[in-house]
């Protein structure tokens, strides 16, 4: 188990001048800094999120008039379950992995991530899932086109572009446990002496329960899916009707994944939020402990509500009334939160920059999706509401005004600390309220059409929802072209910005922003596994070459599991999708995901 | 939880890595164990119970009205022809009836089908009490065999005041590895 002499766990951290990095694209490749991962794991998920907001603009291209215009409408079907598998899967889910990656160990003293090896891969993995769900649009049939859930009859009856997807969603899945498991264990294993559970920065809390939430529903995706494919290439029957199955046993399974997945999505923001705003309000977070008790209560309960997803499913009354009242439950905990953070402003001294307009914009619109949520918690409501644009305008209230702001605050709030250099408060605030104001341009008219019953998910309309319907697109056009101001700003900030003093913001006092504390703490828990040091110590002379002979390992083997993938990929298109091709391409990534495993086991 | 820690952080995290590795896996498990679990919720609370007879416990005709039934016939990518002989019947509610489906295999091999029945309007569904249906078993056919199958039903009289009209819709879909 020991056999190779430099460990990372606890070793990482006392030289950080390894002397020979590879440099370039390897040092990339090659990396086990939990920095540079989480640096990867950011720049991927903006790259993703420009990818799936070109797709949300095409779709509000199509939107802007009633008719068909510019897209087929099997291909817009295609761009609706796309964009949002991209959005989730690609752009908020590894944002939210990048954050921990930096953040964690800092934030508790942790010299790196635990499994630092098991870092690199669970990235990794990411850009290979990523090509495979975009190459679906080339395969015959064109990509997944049943929404982002992925609901049979549909997703058993369309082209291989499901399988695809199927197998995207497996890696990325496979990616997040591994993740999550290298971030409980570096909290609960590798904090600083004297930083007790109850001591951690709100941040690693929700993190830590994001994580728990992530290892425990991630498996039941993959077997979702699992079911899915072999229901469409080897004969059972789990959700074909005409072989005893049902396609509302899928719904179930899935929502019991999608419905904490939510969670996932939002609560390492409330994290990011809850570290942003004592900052600037300068003032200690009002009620630390009810918030993790909130984050706790909110994290069990997601468990017991999934089927508020699927009111109209035609389930027993009994069944419809114990959902709608656990989800109206979930309102207590969050309001929970809410009432703290604006207890933590109240009487602060406040100052406006950019990450504390994020993070107050965060709090007004993601309480406004949070009371939509509420009104379609009500059955008879959402009955009505269903599948309408009002949902459409509730999630994106809470994911993108949400999640979303939360992470650019999150970024501009850390920038300083990860690039040294200070962003341009200028640019930020342009940044903040271009976002802000087109949004909800964007957004809010959603609403409106939902009420008056437009559906979602159909390219065409009609006429009488033309007017909100131009209003949304050209405040998407607007929204999206805001964020190439996010992406000037940081860039500037990182090539041209004035160095950022040690501590960017004087009202932060959580370790990673109170330096040199945190070298202090890093110290003191490293001085703790002395024995472990001189170990360390008297294998200094082998470990680089060893180190760097690993790590070149680590790419030839991702090379070649790439090879084998895209070989796959092009045999499973060249046989048109047939059971054999799709058996073959199924091997490639179960190859892929042993090999994965067995790797990082090993450490 | 607490803050007492083992001397190598290095073994202690890799037991928590075999322990969260085993939560995995029973997730996934878990994932499977809830088809067998849905089904015996199905089977309890009656809610799939779409492929055993209907019982009537009101026999009473209601001469007073009249029900217009519409039949239709699907099939899913199945060379098939599937019909009914009557494609609408008048029945008055509480009066047994029955409709005749045809349905021919017009392929060269034996195949097995299943028949999905799906009403409009849905709150229809509950007042259509059917008696006997092929759509209760998988029906298998031959190389060009050619069948009748009877639609034994009856429309229950305390169907609401304001439907009219039943659309019953049956929808052939293959049963592959018979």
């Amino acid at each position: 188990m020991s056999s190779i002499p430099h460990d990372h766990a606890a070793g990482h951290g006392v030289d950080h001048e390894h002397a020979h990095h590879p440099g370039g694209i390897m040092r990339w490749i090659t990396t086990t800094n939990h920095k540079d991962i989480g640096t990867l794991y950011l720049w991927f998920s903006f790259i993703m999120f420009l990818v799936g907001g070109v797709m949300a603009l095409a779709i509000r291209a199509e939107l802007f008039q009633p008719g068909l215009q510019l897209v087929e409408p099997e291909f817009f079907n295609q761009l609706n379950t796309v964009h949002g598998l991209v959005m989730i899967f690609g752009a908020i889910m590894p944002a939210a992995v990048g954050f921990a990656n930096w953040q964690v160990p800092l934030m508790i003293g942790a010299p790196d991530m635990a499994f630092a090896r098991m870092n690199n891969w669970s990235f990794w993995l990411l850009p290979f899932a990523a090509v495979l769900l975009l190459s679906s649009f080339i395969v015959p049939g064109g990509a997944a086109s049943a929404g982002w859930t992925l609901y049979p009859p549909l997703s058993v009856q369309t082209g291989m572009g499901m399988d695809l997807t199927i197998f995207a969603v497996h890696i990325m899945g496979a990616s997040s446990i591994m993740g999550s498991i290298n971030i409980i264990t570096t909290i609960l294993n590798m904090r600083a002496p004297g930083m007790t559970m109850m001591k951690m920065p709100l941040f690693v809390w929700t993190w830590l329960i994001t994580a728990y939430l992530l290892i425990a529903v991630m498996p039941v995706l993959a077997g979702a899916v699992t079911m899915l494919l072999t229901d469409r290439h080897f004969g059972t029957s789990f959700f074909n009707a005409a072989g005893g199955g049902d396609p509302v046993l899928f719904q179930h399974i899935f929502w019991f994944f999608g419905h904490p997945e939510v969670y996932i999505m939002i609560l390492p923001s409330f994290g990011i939020v809850s570290t942003i705003i004592p900052a600037f309000a300068r003032k200690p977070l009002f009620g630390y402990a009810s918030m993790v008790y909130a984050t706790g209560s909110i994290a069990i309960l997601s468990f017991l509500v999934w089927a508020h997803h699927m009111f109209t499913v035609g389930m027993p009354a009994a069944g419809q009334v114990f959902f709608m009242y656990v989800t109206m439950l979930i309102a207590v905990p969050t309001a929970v939160k809410v009432f703290n953070w604006v207890a933590t402003m109240w009487k602060g001294s406040m100052t406006f920059e950019t990450p504390m307009l994020f993070a107050i914009g965060f709090i007004f619109m993601f309480t406004v999706g949070g009371f939509t949520g509420l009104v379609l918690s009500l059955v008879p409501v959402d009955i009505v509401l269903h599948d309408t644009y009002y949902v459409v305008a509730h999630f994106h209230y809470v994911l993108v005004a949400g999640s979303l702001f939360a992470f650019f605050g999150g970024i501009y709030y850390w920038l300083p600390k990860w690039s040294g250099r200070m962003y341009d408060e200028t640019l930020g605030k342009w940044h903040f309220w271009t976002s802000f104001v087109f949004f909800n341009i964007t957004f809010f008219p959603m609403h409106f059409l939902g009420l008056a019953g437009m559906p979602r998910r159909v390219p065409d309309y009609a006429t009488q929802f033309t007017d909100w319907n131009e209003v949304a697109s050209i405040g998407a056009f607007g929204f999206g072209l805001s964020q190439l101001i996010f992406l000037y700003a940081v860039l500037k900030a990182i090539r041209s910005g004035p160095p950022a003093p040690a501590r960017p913001w004087e009202g932060s006092d959580t370790l990673d922003i109170r330096d040199p504390a945190a070298g202090e703490l890093k110290r003191i828990y490293l001085k703790r596994n002395e024995r472990l040091m001189m170990e360390h110590a008297t294998r200094r002379e082998r470990p680089v070459p060893a180190q760097r002979g690993a790590n070149m390992r680590t790419a030839l083997i991702l090379l070649s599991i790439a090879v084998v993938l895209f070989g796959g990929v092009i045999a499973a298109g060249y046989s048109g999708g047939s059971t054999a091709g799709i058996g073959v391409l199924g091997f490639a990534i179960i190859g892929f995901l042993l090999v994965a495993i067995l790797r990082n086991v090993r450490r | 939880m607490s803050d007492a820690r083992p001397d190598d952080p290095r073994k202690a995290n890799r037991t928590l890595l075999l322990k969260l590795g085993v939560v995995v896996i029973v997730m996934f498990g878990f994932g499977f164990l809830l088809v067998p679990f849905y089904d015996q919720i199905c089977k309890l609370t009656g809610l799939r119970d779409i492929d055993n007879p209907d019982r009537l416990e009101n026999s009473q005709i209601d001469r007073a009205r009249t029900v217009r039934l519409e039949f239709d016939a699907n099939l899913r990518k199945l060379p098939w022809t599937f019909r009914p002989l009557a494609a609408v019947v008048s029945v008055h509610p509480g009066e047994m009836a029955q409709v005749v489906y045809e349905v021919e295999n017009r392929t060269e091999r034996p195949m097995t089908g299943q028949a999905i029945p799906s009403y409009g309007p849905q709150s229809a569904a509950e007042y259509f009490k059917k008696l006997d249906c092929f759509c209760f078993a998988k029906q298998s056919f031959g190389p060009h065999e050619r069948r009748q199958m009877p639609v034994v039903f009856v429309v229950d009289p305390k169907l609401p005041r304001d439907i009219n009209t039943i659309s019953l819709s049956y929808t052939f879909f293959e049963v592959e590895g018979n």
